[in-house]
């Protein structure tokens, strides 16, 4: 057993007596975990870097050693539009989820605006409300020919042009930006949360302002959680696929994401150049995540945590506090309300058509029954299921056991674990479709076209999730436990199913059921690995909208918002210890 | 000159039982005196204090600071803490990480209403500092002082603004021994020399009775006692605050006879005389404290005076450098005593004890 430190050193040897005689077992395990993490993160990723360099191939010509693909993707100016676009999209869409979750998060921490109570209810909606589904009901609101909003204004105020149009740089970063402010919300919180109250009450005593206090003290010593939640949002939205998909590509707006769909779905498809798009956009992703750890792990020259425990007081802000509560309101009414209610519109009608009263005579519920009565509807729902279910568990089993190694033994190298099982961080799931569709169609197990290949696909995707979660709680659990159990003669494997694996439970089930929702809306990778006969929730969303059966799109949304909304309910009441909570 | 009246603060977290911090706090503060709430922990000083700040909101009473009410619930004022122009120095210090010694201390000139120029702020700022000696390390990142600088800056940040009242928060709570020994000094010198109405809060009675013009003793939310040092060590007004303010003997008895001015009062160890007080009459149970420094040792017998006088046995003695702890027994039950080095009694001797009759305190049984 590898020792390396005198501290270390007592750990493994108290261990190593314990578990003497299931020495195999412990083994077999953490090394098939080594191995299956490794293979997860690294084969479809090199492959990629491989396939990225290579020709075309064909019947009758190989595959040679290209640097074209790279040419195509950074040489021409067509390509140069798509990467100022990618940043573009990806930075608006930063910054302004970034902007209104500040301003919530400080108008919840520090002021005394009413209403605050909904501010983490509403914190869960990106979950409920999947993209693709936001996204359209985006487009019933304000694209010009369709949507609502310009319908309104031309009725009523006799506009001849739209007003609004969702086909753009700013309507995609405004449908993004909303969906992602809760995340911004969540994540600028908790930096408030951690800051020593007193900081801000000194400044108060000084004489300082309530805007004086939360621009020169809040912050600023906010900051670096601040950044840190900009590059986490800026990942997101260069990674996002829904929006550029739905609302770029049909005015010919691209980004890298829909460049890749495209590059794959155009005929003949372009492997190479796709691959050559991807490579950039993992250089993005990467940059974004190393630069975001790297100031999350130096925030120590603005530690501002102290033991005391009570919240910083809240500043009575006056008449600005209704101010406040509307602006939140009017949040809560373009992310929630409306969407919904344009879907749930659109779910009773007979054709599609804006509210009116002409239209108020046409509800039914015959959309509903038709969806439910779609061939394969079922098959899609019990795939979905499975794979969500068998998803979760595999991701938060792995990475339980993973979490153990890096977390509670001193073995050499296991920050390479770790590392590896964050590595799909950086894959946006369009380049780990691609990816592992390229590897599996050259080396053929028989995955391909299968569900197998989504359930990989699903498990890389979620392992950094997976060990965010357990690695949490893994903390908590002192060393002690474990020895005491070892002491008492149970073997490795006894003790991480009795002992680890229960007190790691909050944990587990969060991760879990975090993972089971976040599965279910899934599009971006599946786009490129289902076939037909396995589709998924989301994928038979996506093809009624490219058929243009919008009522059946909507009836579909609206049962599956329902029925997240009601699967977080009842665990929510089942057990007010796991906190469902995206960051 | 600060008055607090009828001051009661509540805490209600949401779904929670409400906290009364503090209730019913009634005290005055002449101009230019220092104030101290003293307390065990958790007994609601902090609250008081944070009330006076405005940083809570009271649930009733009147704060007034130079006749200017800033907190009234009658009247339903409450004047917002950046308002008030009073100095804070918090217990964490609360020195802004991200600015420099400099910017820390020129922050409330910045913010106030009272515009300055970029020379008068500049001038104000290093005549603080120059008084709390940090003005050598003006241009340094504030987080890269030690403890005892944090403390002196947060000070001259609480001093820059000519505060029309100080708090200060067991600001010498986070510094080791030697330190605070040295700043308690500087502190007093400082508070005495501006002249500047103070409010401190301190566990320590030490640092109370060192620093203090009158300290208010404070248990469960409540102030139980309010005195000068003097008062409070040697008249303490029940047997909290007797406890809370240094260890003493507390002897039991009953008040058997007396002149006008002295009481002969029958205890375990014997008859003592006390000076006589207001309301206790003869036959009633009362409870005296006697500090173990007024214990009176010798290794022969004193001359007759008119301290009361006790032979008993050295059960033990610790040899503390300046002094010596005894406990002795005196008819079977144990007194502590304080005395001088010179004393050379050995264990298990016997020695006589002397109690003056001043030293006494006679407390409500
Ligand atoms: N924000 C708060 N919410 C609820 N209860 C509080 C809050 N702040 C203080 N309390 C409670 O009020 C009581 C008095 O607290 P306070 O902080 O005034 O004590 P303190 O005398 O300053 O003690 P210490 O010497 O430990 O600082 C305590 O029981 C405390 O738990
Ligand atoms: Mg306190």
């Amino acid at each position: 057993m590898a020792v390396t430190t005198p501290d270390g050193s007592t750990v493994h040897t108290s261990l190593g007596q314990g578990w003497g005689r299931s020495f195999d077992m412990k083994w077999v395990i953490i090394g098939l975990c080594i191995v299956v993490v490794a293979w997860l993160a690294l084969i479809p990723l090199g492959f990629l870097i491989w396939q990225s360099f290579a020709s075309t191939s064909t019947a009758q010509v190989p595959a040679v050693f290209t640097l074209e693909n790279y040419a195509t993707a950074f040489g021409t100016t067509d390509s140069l539009g798509l990467m100022f676009n990618s940043l573009k999209f990806a930075f608006g869409t930063a910054a302004f989820a970034l902007v209104l979750g500040t301003f919530f998060a400080w108008v919840n921490e520090r002021t005394n605006t009413p209403f605050k109570s909904l501010f983490f209810a509403m914190s869960i909606v990106p979950l409920i409300i999947p993209g693709i589904l936001f996204t359209v009901s985006w487009i019933m609101l304000a694209s010009p020919q369709i949507g609502i909003f310009n319908q309104i204004f031309r009725d009523w105020f006799g506009l001849a042009t739209p007003l609004f149009n969702i086909y753009s740089l700013t309507g995609m970063i405004w449908v993004d930006g909303l969906h992602y402010a809760p995340i911004a919300f969540l994540l600028v919180t908790a930096a408030f949360r951690s800051m020593d109250p007193s900081l801000e009450e000194s400044a108060l005593m000084s004489g300082a302002s309530v805007v004086q206090v939360a621009f020169k003290i809040t912050l600023k010593l906010a900051w670096p959680a601040i950044l840190a939640a900009f590059l986490i949002l800026f990942v997101r939205g260069i990674e996002s696929f829904e929006v550029p998909a739905l609302l770029g590509l049909p005015v010919g707006l691209r980004v890298y994401t829909s460049a890749i769909y495209d590059a794959v779905h155009s005929y003949p498809s372009d492997i190479g150049l796709a691959s050559a798009y991807a490579m950039a956009l993992l250089l993005v992703t990467s940059l974004g995540i190393y630069y975001q750890s790297r100031l999350s792990s130096q925030g120590s020259r603005f530690s501002t945590v102290t033991g005391k425990g009570f919240r910083p007081r809240v500043s009575d802000i006056g008449r600005w506090r209704y101010a406040a509560a509307g602006i939140f309101i009017l949040y809560c009414i373009f992310v929630v309300a409306l969407p919904f209610l344009v879907l749930f519109w659109a779910s009773l009608q007979k054709y599609y058509a804006a509210p009116s009263w002409a239209a108020l005579h046409n509800l039914s519920f015959a959309a509903y029954g038709k969806v439910l009565a779609y061939p394969g509807f079922y098959g899609v729902v019990w795939n979905s299921a499975k794979l969500a279910i068998g998803g979760a568990t595999v991701v938060m089993l792995l990475t339980s056991v993973i979490c153990w190694i890096t977390i509670k033994t001193k073995i050499p190298g296991r920050w390479v674990l770790d590392m590896l099982a964050s590595l799909p961080l950086v894959f946006p799931g369009i380049v780990l479709g691609l990816s592992l569709m390229i590897f599996y169609l050259n080396f053929d197990i028989g995955i391909y076209g299968t569900l197998w290949i989504m359930l990989m696909a699903y498990v890389i995707k979620f392992l950094p999730y997976g060990m965010r979660y357990n690695s949490t709680s893994m903390i908590q659990i002192h060393k002690e436990l474990e020895e005491s159990a070892a002491m008492s003669g149970a073997s490795w494997f006894t003790i991480f199913r009795r002992i680890v694996l229960p007190l790691l439970k909050p944990g587990l089930m969060a991760g879990w059921i975090y993972i089971i929702v976040v599965s279910v809306r899934e599009l971006s990778s599946s786009i490129l690995l289902y076939s037909p006969g396995n589709e998924v929730i989301s994928i038979m969303i996506w093809e009624f909208w490219q058929n243009g059966q919008y009522i059946e799109l909507s009836a579909f949304g609206v049962m599956m918002i329902t029925a997240l909304f009601c699967f977080l309910m009842v665990v929510q009441t089942l057990s007010k210890r796991f906190g469902v909570k995206d960051v | 000159m600060l008055s607090v009246e009828n001051l009661s603060t509540t805490y209600q977290a949401p779904g929670a039982k409400p906290v009364l911090a503090a209730s019913n706090i009634n005290f005055s503060v002449p101009t230019g005196r220092l104030f101290t709430l003293l307390g065990p922990s958790g007994c609601g000083k902090t609250t008081t204090l944070r009330s006076i700040a405005g940083l809570e909101r009271p649930s009733k009473g009147v704060i007034k600071a130079h006749d200017t009410v800033v907190y009234s619930s009658a009247g339903n004022i409450f004047v917002a803490p950046n308002h008030r122009q009073f100095g804070m120095v918090f217990q964490s210090y609360a020195i802004w990480p991200h600015m420099t010694v400099f910017q820390n201390a020129a922050f409330p000139l910045q913010v106030q209403k009272k515009r300055l120029s970029g020379k008068d702020i500049r001038d104000k700022v290093m005549k603080v500092l120059a008084a709390v000696s940090l003005d050598h390390v003006e241009e340094r990142e504030a987080t890269r002082l030690s403890g005892g600088q944090q403390q002196r800056l947060a000070l001259a940040r609480a001093l820059v603004m000519e505060p029309r009242l100080l708090l200060l928060d067991e600001p010498l709570s986070n510094l080791d021994a030697k330190l605070r020994d040295k700043m308690r000094f500087e502190l007093k010198k400082m508070q005495r020399e501006l002249g500047l109405t103070t409010i401190y809060v301190t566990h320590d009675q030490s640092e109370a009775l060192a620093l203090s013009h009158e300290i208010a003793v404070m248990n469960e939310g409540k102030i139980v006692q309010i005195g000068s040092p003097r008062d409070i060590y040697e008249r303490p007004a029940n047997t909290f605050v007797a406890d809370f303010i240094g260890t003493t003997n507390f002897v039991e008895g009953i008040v058997r006879g007396g002149t006008d001015d002295r009481l002969v009062v029958d205890t375990r160890i014997g008859q003592l005389n006390v000076n006589a007080q207001p309301g206790v009459s003869i036959g009633a149970n009362v409870s005296l404290s006697i500090r173990p420094e007024d214990v009176h040792l010798s290794d022969t017998a004193p001359a007759p005076s008119s301290n009361s006088l006790f032979i008993g046995t050295v059960r033990a003695k610790v040899f503390l450098g300046e002094c010596q702890d005894f406990k002795i027994d005196v008819n079977e039950t144990q007194l502590l005593a304080r005395a001088h080095p010179s004393v050379r009694t050995l264990v298990g001797e016997q020695i006589h004890i002397a109690i003056d009759p001043e030293k006494c305190t006679l407390l409500a049984a």
